[in-house]
């Protein structure tokens, strides 16, 4: 470890246990997506090709309720645009051939933009992306296929599972909130987004939370 | 499940990731968009936390996981590493749930 600057170790030890973690909620999403019936094959294509985990549940969500394949893609891909806007704030970041630029995209999500945007320095923010995304990957698509081999042997609601993104999120958020246009663009996108919830379909009140960034427009009184 | 599902799923999925990171991203933003865009994650993050908290489909809710963010919070709160958030949050949301 002693090649690594205090800063990266830090960043290091936050990729790793998030990572584990996400490794413990991709089980619970292998054993909801296989109880909603995706075959194992299936559910662990999505976890690599799909590979953003709100969508993916999102879509064997809407297909254990009775829904519709076109309602289960909608309704996920409504979720997935926030990696577009993701990927327009991680961008800047990340020159290099288009090839490689291709291959990154594919691991623009919550976590690796939470990890890397929480960087000052642009070096750092690499490492921080890519040693969030790995081992994410890997732990995301190894818990994926342990949960759906387990199937429905275990029921993910009795060990409290389903609050395992909420808690890795609310985590991902602190940083956010050390200043005060964060602070107020947290509220503003929540309380969108519970507005929203019962009279839209699902997957659109996320989308437009986003509407929240609006606040930024105008430099604020830190003049950032 | 149908294979259309995970087929257009991961196309659309992609392509999102593309038009952000790769289409539109190379080219310089101006400071306003750019400063709205640095807002992004806190305004997403804070609706997923509530959604995936107090919302089951488009019912509002408040059942045992608001214990569970609830414990959450005071772990982040608390500077608990991530490991640590987690695994008491669903604990005490499955320890409601059993009482």
């Amino acid at each position: 470890m002693s090649r690594y600057t205090p800063e990266q170790r830090s960043v290091l030890s936050a990729g790793l246990t998030l990572s584990t973690a996400v490794g413990i909620f991709a089980i619970a999403y292998g054993v909801l997506a296989v109880s909603a019936g995706a075959s194992v094959l299936q559910t662990c294509a999505l976890s690599i090709f799909t590979f953003t985990g709100a969508s993916q549940l999102s879509a064997v969500g809407v297909i254990a309720t009775g829904g519709s394949a076109s309602a289960a893609v909608g309704g996920a891909l409504m979720l997935a645009a926030r990696n577009a806007i993701y990927g327009l704030a991680l961008a800047p970041s990340f020159a290099g051939s288009l090839g490689k630029r291709l291959v990154t995209a594919q691991f623009v999500i919550d976590e690796t933009t939470a990890m890397a945007t929480a960087q000052n320095d642009m070096k750092l923010r690499h490492f921080a992306f890519w040693w969030t995304a790995i081992p994410l990957f890997s732990m995301w698509n190894l818990g994926t296929l342990l949960g759906a081999l387990l199937g429905s042997a275990i029921d993910p609601q009795a060990f409290g599972l389903d609050v395992a993104f909420s808690a890795a999120f609310v985590a991902m958020l602190a940083p956010h909130l050390r200043r005060k246009r964060g602070r107020q663009a947290a509220v503003l996108g929540a309380a969108i987004c519970l507005a929203l919830i019962p009279f839209v379909p699902v997957g659109l009140p996320i989308l437009a939370s986003g509407l929240a960034i609006i606040i930024g427009v105008r430099p604020d009184e830190e003049g950032i | 499940m149908s294979w259309w599902v995970v087929v257009w799923l991961s196309l659309g999925a992609y392509a999102f990731k593309v038009l952000g990171f790769v289409v539109i991203g190379s080219r310089k933003l101006p400071r306003a968009l750019e400063r709205c865009l640095l807002l992004i994650p806190a305004a997403l993050l804070a609706a997923l936390v509530v959604k995936d908290t107090f919302s089951t489909q488009q019912s509002l809710v408040v059942d045992e996981r608001a214990l569970g963010l609830a414990v959450a919070l005071l772990c982040v709160w608390k500077k608990r590493s991530l490991v640590v958030t987690i695994v008491a949050a669903a604990a005490a949301t499955a320890i409601l749930r059993a009482l």
